[in-house]
């Protein structure tokens, strides 16, 4: 077996350095290791989407990645969004519309959205469904997700505009 | 902003709508498990971690069908990180559990943690190997070593039946596991006599429920105690208390089953599961936590299936269109083994018990078999059974009103029980109670304009588009109570929920229920029921449920029950309460009970402003000795069993707009509109979210998803890839209409709902795709229809007109 490694990563803006196995995904690195379980692991090979974090910026499948690949990098985890005293805005999207039902998906439904929203003006609803597409839910029908998705967009390009104008 | 027109004219209606229902009971809560699980602090079974925790991997059949001649675990007990490996011979002091009947012409297969002897799918766990991390014990599994001694794969259930099959289990000396007849009248005369015939070879293919969470269990125990807490992802914790009771000869106060945050059920989590068996009695071995997590590929092969039945069946009518007699011919496939509890006959049975569905039809004859072959056994899936018996009878009544040159909806109002003719009892024994049948089938075509449906349809086809709209409709038994079990003769109970509403002497609220959620936000619904009896507030009152040790008994979340049982129980109990505080108040107040008025967490003298909060009074109830007499200090508490005896129904109407791609034969959803009645609402909100739910995976079972196992019996759809479930992209908009017809025979008028979504969906997607491609003469009797199997029904339909061009009769 291959000698375990120090890994140096931020997750959340807090620095984190562990000595890991090569072969550790990150999702278990996360999950496992740093303790937090709010990224969920749904098939363990990359189509479900639940494992969905940010690194760098960029949404990817925590499953489909090792921890020592992330030597250096920043994470976001959904615990780096709100608290549940104080959700973050696309998580108050979420509670208003029920775009949740058991929540297993939704952690990486909130982290692609995030990605999503940073990236895409989500002029229509095919453009939220398509960016959506990769991550599956079995209860909502996606319906509601969408809506709130949509709201949260909206509340964004409101925001844009705002800003623009001042 | 053209947008903003539209949406501002919804949300004020939405406020109407809002301003006008009933303050708690039948509003539109926000849920109260959100904030956790939106940040991420759910606690699901995997999360939970315990110091000295151990984990399971197993070693499963490679095999269909195959005798284990030896099995050597050395290696692997030398493994690194390996503290234990298990076979069927350690645990041999485990009693192995039966899904018992009082059905005839029923073999209970035994159900136990490890194969013993014989395998009898690919998946079943042979071997368990513990270590001190997942990937450690994974490793080890390439190091056990099995021999085996193959058998004849028992793949095909109609070749499974006949007597010259391999058995799977010797001892019942048949694969025909359960079979059944009802009759009603004399069909096969009325059939032969009937001017109008149309039947059918229908094939509902296997389906697996995938709900996002991977059943996971955690067994911890107490050595001094001898106590063991399974920590488990189901949706039944009281059934597997009792079986794990059974299995261990524990009494239940040494056993504790938590269903803590569960990711999705849709009843692959309602049946006890050899891997549970295992995890308890490897921590009472080991005297150690033990945890096994299943990875999505052994879910996908050894979680329960279901939907996997062939129906032969035709539907006899008058000239006039009215139906007369209806024959079905089931046969199920269920799997290797009868699950626990629900038997292997809850499927197959409940097919040919619906297959009558809303409409008056005198003669009935159905024949039901279920067969066993080496595959996963089949279990509860959402609406179990009736997804298959609604798409053929559905499928039928398209059938008859296009041969009749009829309006299949003028076909269907015809033969439905009228709303004056309930309660009325169909050809299987099943009486339903006032339904709502013509008012769903009506609402959804008012909500959809069916006419300018058909008038669109019209357009697309003289424009030689493939444009279709189908239709379904449906009842359900929901809520059901002690005189009707779930499955023929089982041996539970399943027809009574507790609940256990308490205020302490800080004046909190909690209530506890046997009952489960795995979604459908039951600690929001049965908070709403809780504060509108007691005259509480919904964000006070804290709800325990999934966990076997709140009340003395209880089952879980299954076939649509928890809001009828547990929101019955929890009315019971909440007025018991109230009673108790009016008591209190009245003494401490001075007034009579009944200028007593308990609401928004607080008792208050009418017109007065004498009142106290919750916690003011239980303070003096509980604390301040000497406010009431000894003789008239009562707790604040109440524990009721609510039994709806018989139960009641849903109903609901499906319809489909769906227009197919003739190049690359893309079945596309335009639209989906459903008119249900739940009964009364609890919380309209949530009940829209379990329609689209429901639907969004009746629309998978009826295009893309299904369980391939080919003819070596290897399980070739066992990846997210293979297996397909709808993305946001595949599910259309969903329109949901709320006839809200409260029932007669249940507490506050609940119906029950959940899986109904699953059980229309089906027929009206197949009855709108045969619409579709009506002018091409083909029928759509298999589900579900992948482009390619419709490319192949269109191909050969040419071809078979080809050939028989000129010798038509």
């Amino acid at each position: 077996m291959t000698e375990p490694v120090i890994v140096r990563v931020n997750v959340n803006g807090v620095e984190y350095a562990r000595r890991v196995e090569p072969r550790l995904l990150l999702s278990d690195f996360l999950r496992n290791d740093l303790g937090l379980t709010g990224t969920h692991v749904g098939c363990e090979h990359g189509v479900c989407g639940a494992c969905t974090v940010l690194v760098n910026g960029d949404s990817v499948r925590s499953c489909l990645l090792l921890a020592i690949q992330l030597d250096g990098a920043k994470v976001e985890t959904v615990e780096g969004l709100g608290t549940a005293q104080a959700l973050h805005s696309v998580q108050k999207a979420f509670h208003e519309h029920h775009a949740l039902q058991c929540g297993f998906c939704t952690p990486g439904m909130l982290m692609t959205t995030i990605d999503l929203l940073r990236k895409s003006p989500l002029a229509n609803d095919e453009d939220i469904r398509e960016g959506l597409s990769g991550n599956l839910c079995r209860c909502t029908g996606y319906q509601n997700i969408v809506r709130a998705v949509r709201q949260a967009a909206d509340q964004l390009n409101t925001l844009a505009t705002d800003e623009a104008i001042s | 902003m053209t947008e903003a027109l539209p949406k501002s004219a919804t949300a004020s209606r939405e406020a109407e709508e809002l301003a006008t229902r009933p303050k708690i009971v039948g509003a539109s809560v926000k849920r109260t498990e959100d904030p956790r699980l939106l940040t991420g602090k759910g606690a699901y079974v995997d999360d939970r971690k315990v110091p000295g925790m151990l984990h399971v991997a197993f070693r499963r059949s490679d095999h269909s069908h195959a005798l284990i001649k030896a099995i050597d675990c050395g290696a692997a007990r030398d493994a690194d990180g390996v503290v234990a490996v298990f076979t069927a011979e350690d645990m041999r002091e485990v009693n192995a559990v039966f899904a018992t009947s009082r059905m005839k012409n029923y073999y209970a297969t035994p159900i136990t943690g490890l194969a013993i002897g014989k395998v009898r799918y690919v998946g079943e766990p042979v071997v368990g190997v513990i270590a001190q991390s997942r990937y450690l014990a994974e490793d080890a599994l390439e190091l056990v070593d099995i021999t085996y001694e193959p058998l004849p794969v028992v793949i095909d259930p109609e070749e499974a039946a006949k007597p010259s099959s391999a058995l799977l289990h010797e001892e019942a000396n048949t694969n025909v596991l359960c079979s059944r007849e009802f009759k009603t009248g004399d069909a096969e005369a009325a059939i032969a006599s009937a001017a109008v015939r149309v039947s059918g070879r229908f094939r509902f293919h296997r389906k697996t429920p995938t709900a996002m969470e991977n059943r996971t269990y955690l067994a911890e125990y107490e050595p001094g105690r001898d106590e063991l807490t399974l920590y488990t992802s189901s949706q039944v914790p009281g059934i597997i208390r009792d079986a794990l009771s059974d299995a261990f000869d524990m009494p239940g106060s040494q056993l504790r089953v938590v269903a803590p945050d569960v990711g999705g059920g849709f009843g692959g989590k309602a049946s006890l599961y050899p891997e549970e068996i295992f995890v308890a009695f490897a921590a009472r071995r080991l005297g150690r936590a033990v945890k096994w997590t299943s990875d999505r590929m052994e879910d996908l092969a050894a979680t329960s299936q279901g939907f996997d039945q062939i129906v032969n069946a035709e539907l006899a009518l008058d000239a006039e269109g009215n139906a007369i007699a209806l024959r079905a011919e089931v046969i199920g496939d269920v799997g290797a083994y009868s699950i626990y509890p629900w038997t292997a006959v809850i499927e197959p049975v409940q097919v040919v018990s619906f297959l009558p569905g809303p409409y008056k039809i005198a003669n009935y004859l159905g024949r039901v078999r279920g067969i066993a072959t080496s595959k996963p056994p089949t279990g509860p899936y959402r609406g179990v059974g009736r997804p298959t018996s609604t798409f053929v009878t559905e499928r039928l009544m398209d059938m008859a009103a296009q041969r009749l040159g009829m309006d299949p909806i003028t076909l269907r109002l015809r033969n439905m029980i009228q709303p004056d003719e309930f309660p009325h009892r169909i050809g299987s024994g099943i009486i339903w109670d006032q339904c709502a049948f013509t008012e769903c089938l009506n609402a959804a075509c008012g909500k959809a304009d069916y006419q300018e449906l058909r008038a669109r349809q019209a357009e697309a086809r003289a424009a030689g588009r493939w444009f279709g709209i189908g239709v379904a409709c449906y009842a359900e038994l929901t809520g059901i109570g002690s005189r009707i079990s779930v499955a023929p003769g089982m041996p539970i109970n399943t027809g009574t929920e507790t609940a256990k509403i308490a205020i302490d002497s800080t004046g909190a609220v909690t209530a506890a229920f046997g009952v489960t959620a795995m979604g459908q936000g039951l600690e929001t619904t049965l908070a709403q029921v809780v504060a509108e009896h007691l005259g509480g507030r919904v964000e006070d009152i804290r709800v325990i449920q999934g966990d076997s040790a709140a009340v003395p008994n209880a089952t879980g979340s299954y076939a649509s029950r928890s809001a009828v049982l547990a929101g019955g129980a929890a009315t019971l109990a909440a007025q018991e309460v109230k009673e108790k505080i009016i008591r209190a108040a009245s003494h401490l107040l001075e007034a009579a009970s009944e200028d007593l008025v308990v609401e928004d967490g607080k008792v208050s003298v009418v017109g007065t402003d004498r009142t106290l909060t919750f916690r003011q009074l239980a303070r003096a109830v509980y604390l301040e000795m000497g406010r009431i007499p000894a003789d008239k200090r009562e707790e604040l508490t109440s524990t009721k069993t609510y039994d709806p005896v018989f139960g009641t129904s849903a109903t609901a109407a499906h319809l489909a707009v769906v227009e197919i791609n003739p190049d690359t034969y893309e079945i596309k959803l335009e639209r989906f509109v459903v008119a249900e009645d739940c009964g009364r609402l609890i919380n309209p909100m949530i009940v829209d979210g379990q329609v689209h739910g429901g639907v969004a995976q009746g629309i998978g079972a009826a295009l893309y998803e299904e369980v391939v196992y080919n003819d070596e019996g290897q399980n070739v759809t066992a990846s997210l890839v293979d297996y397909v479930i709808p993305t946001a992209t595949e599910v259309p908009l969903i329109d949901v209409v709320h006839i809200e017809a409260e029932s007669v025979t249940t507490l506050n008028g609940f119906r029950g709902m959940g899986e109904g979504g699953t059980i229309g969906a089906p027929a009206a997607v197949a009855n709108a795709v045969a619409d579709a491609v009506a002018p091409l003469g083909i029928d759509i009797l298999e589900l579900p229809i992948s482009p390619e199997r419709l490319f192949r029904l269109i191909e050969s339909s040419k071809n078979h007109k080809d050939s028989s061009h000129g010798h038509e009769t």
